[in-house]
């Protein structure tokens, strides 16, 4: 019985080609667009957690003021010199730490002009950061003890003045103070945010402060803290010396911020789960147009084949036969546009993600919600118009207008 | 098969009707198209049925081929009550023991010739080795050789009225109805159909039940009945024809 009703509905499809193709096509674009929206939302989330995972889980950022969320912080006095050198000096377990400050200034060579981020910091600031010499050299301790004007610039920067020339060696200007370009760093691209991490220049703190600037302040100081040892413990304690060294009594809250990776991560893939949730909600939104195509084909050819069922049950079909054949037709063209939906879903997946560069991550629950959601909507249409033209006496149906 | 129904069942009614009244509507607009119809036919008749239109002939057919059931009254098809029979059972009624050709053929559309023959063999699950040569000749039977894999859309109107044909008969089923078989025939297309339909009769015992509007159809028949508002209003043996 099985194999006949296989035998009827294959020949049933084949006959209607172009109502086939339609009903399969709405399964088709809302298991597509499902995968494809999830696809890229998950490989941009995956994305942010890699790009901060690849600075390190045991890095530390401490920043004046205190977060109120992505981008907010509350204001007060920025931290000094002095600050970052008792944070080295009193606490244990630390590899490094880099006390920065930035501003946006133009640089300019001969005729050319271009307005970047110039940040002042220690030799530590490249390790910290995993920034990488791509030509030249960082600048040394000493340098940066005595206040020496060099810089070490970004990718972008270098394109921007130098175009083809080697900039290794040339004298920039950054508002008075003219300094040499000891280096070129290692290009890194976008950071999660959207900035371009390759618009920088980096010259000596002390030379920044006293040469550029002329403040002694100091915008952020970052922490490495040894393997093994716990971050939270490391916050705790430069959170009670900066109170100390703040002024700070015990009924006031912190005007300082010290986060670890593991929060920033938190706080930006927050960001992406909204992105992702939105486009999850434009997938579904799809899966239901997609829903309305094939309940709409499927509707709208309940009269011609209400008559071809009045015609199969006046021939001797019984409603059981005919009703395996209908939803062997509907399970047969809803598999069949699911299976098409993924693999243009994926195929699409590939490419989109290496356009927009980022990572392909496979969710397969997804894939099978939206075959299944698509499925159920194509049987469910196909199956119950047609057992309520089966179950008519078949003059009934035959006369079906 | 002929010989053995013939004996077994001279006197018995293959098909039977009694007080058979059918109504379409409720209330004012019901509309009564059988008034309490009586009418007995045994195996190996051939029955032509006539009247005007909507005299119920049609309703009375529709009936017999179990495409419909009535409101009042019994229909026994071998002794067995159809009232009785569920949906399912009914079915196989149909698929086993009748063949119609309806008015409108009702092929379904886009589908070979040689497919919609194959359809109530299809559903007799008969094996698919004897399914293509039973379907060949029944459409070689109707005279449609070399139009096999024509779609009915593709088929001019005596043409699918001969697929019909085929369609009913390539399962050789105890009784044949036919409504209107010759309606889209030209003459010499009629008598050829009535021809075949006279060699089902006499050589294979199909008994046969055919509505008609034309006397020189009914000829071919053993006995024509009469219908006229919803009532029988003459039945009549023919003489014994003489054969061909």
């Amino acid at each position: 019985m099985l194999g006949n009703a296989l035998i009827l509905a294959l020949r049933e499809l084949r006959r209607n080609v172009m109502r086939s193709f339609l009903t399969m096509l709405g399964i088709i674009i809302g298991v597509a667009a499902v995968i494809i929206l999830v696809t890229l939302g998950k490989g941009a989330t995956r994305q942010v957690t890699e790009q901060i995972a690849s600075l390190g889980s045991n890095l530390l950022m401490i920043h004046p003021g205190k977060h109120m969320g992505p981008g907010q912080s509350s204001g007060a006095a920025p931290f000094k010199l002095a600050d970052a050198e008792a944070i080295q000096r009193e606490i244990p377990s630390l590899i490094a730490v880099a006390p920065a400050s930035s501003s946006s200034m133009t640089a300019i060579l001969g005729n050319e002009n271009w307005t970047t981020a110039v940040t002042g910091s220690t030799e530590q600031y490249f390790s910290l950061n995993n920034r990488k010499i791509k030509d030249g050299r960082i600048f040394t301790s000493n340098e940066t003890r005595v206040g020496v004007a060099v810089c070490v610039i970004g990718e972008t920067v270098r394109i921007k003045l130098f175009g083809r020339q080697n900039p290794i060696g040339s004298q920039i200007r950054l508002n008075k103070l003219s300094c040499e370009v000891i280096g070129l760093l290692e290009a890194k691209g976008q950071s999660t945010m959207g900035s371009d991490q390759d618009d920088i220049v980096v010259i000596p703190l002390r030379t920044f402060q006293r040469r550029v600037t002329g403040k002694e302040d100091i915008s952020i100081i970052q922490v490495s803290v040894r393997d093994g040892i716990s971050t939270d413990k490391v916050k705790q304690d430069i959170a009670r010396l900066l109170r100390v060294r703040r002024h700070l009594s015990d009924n006031e809250e912190d005007n300082f911020d010290v986060m670890d990776m593991k929060e920033i991560a938190k706080m930006l893939s927050g960001t992406t789960q909204v992105l992702t949730s939105l486009l999850s909600a434009v997938a579904g939104v799809s899966l239901l147009v997609g829903g309305i195509g094939i309940m709409n084909i499927m509707l709208v050819s309940v009269t011609e084949r209400t008559r071809e069922i009045g015609t199969r049950l006046a021939i001797g079909a019984m409603e059981r036969e005919v009703l395996l054949q209908f939803l062997v037709e509907a399970v047969v063209v809803s598999s069949f546009g699911g299976l098409i939906g993924v693999i243009l879903a994926l195929i699409s997946s590939v490419v989109l993600a290496g356009v927009l560069n980022v990572p392909f991550v496979l969710n397969v629950p997804i894939i099978f919600i939206a075959v299944l959601f698509s499925a159920a909507i194509g049987v469910i249409f196909g199956y119950f118009p047609a057992r309520k033209a089966a179950q008519l006496d078949p003059i009934d149906a035959l006369r079906h207008e | 098969m002929k010989t053995k129904d013939e004996d077994k069942t001279e006197n018995v009614p293959l098909i039977e009707l009694k007080g058979v009244r059918k109504v379409y509507g409720t209330g004012i607009a019901a509309m009564e198209a059988l008034r309490g119809v009586d009418l007995s036919i045994y195996p190996g008749e051939f029955v032509a049925v006539m009247g005007p239109s909507g005299s119920g002939k049609s309703t009375c057919m529709n009936i017999l081929g179990c495409l419909d059931t009535p409101t009042n009254g019994t229909y026994c098809f071998q002794g067995v009550e159809v009232g009785q029979l569920n949906h399912d059972q009914r079915a196989l009624l149909r698929r086993n023991y009748l063949g119609f050709v309806f008015q409108g053929f009702n092929l379904l559309n886009r589908t070979s010739a040689l497919e919609n023959v194959e359809l109530p063999l299809l559903y007799r699950h008969t094996s698919k080795s004897e399914m293509h040569p039973l379907a060949r000749e029944a459409l070689e039977q109707v005279g449609l050789t070399g139009w096999e894999h024509h779609t009915p859309g593709e088929l001019s109107g005596g043409q699918q009225q001969r697929v019909a044909i085929a369609r009913a008969i390539v399962t050789r089923p105890v009784v044949l109805l036919a409504d209107e078989p010759t309606g889209n025939l030209d003459s010499k297309r009629s008598s050829e159909i009535m021809d075949l339909l006279t060699s089902f009769n006499r050589d294979l015992g199909i008994t046969i039940i055919m509505v008609t509007h034309e006397q020189d159809m009914a000829a071919y028949a053993k006995r024509t009945v009469h219908f006229l508002d919803g009532l029988i209003e003459n039945d009549r043996k023919q003489k014994e024809k003489s054969s061909c």
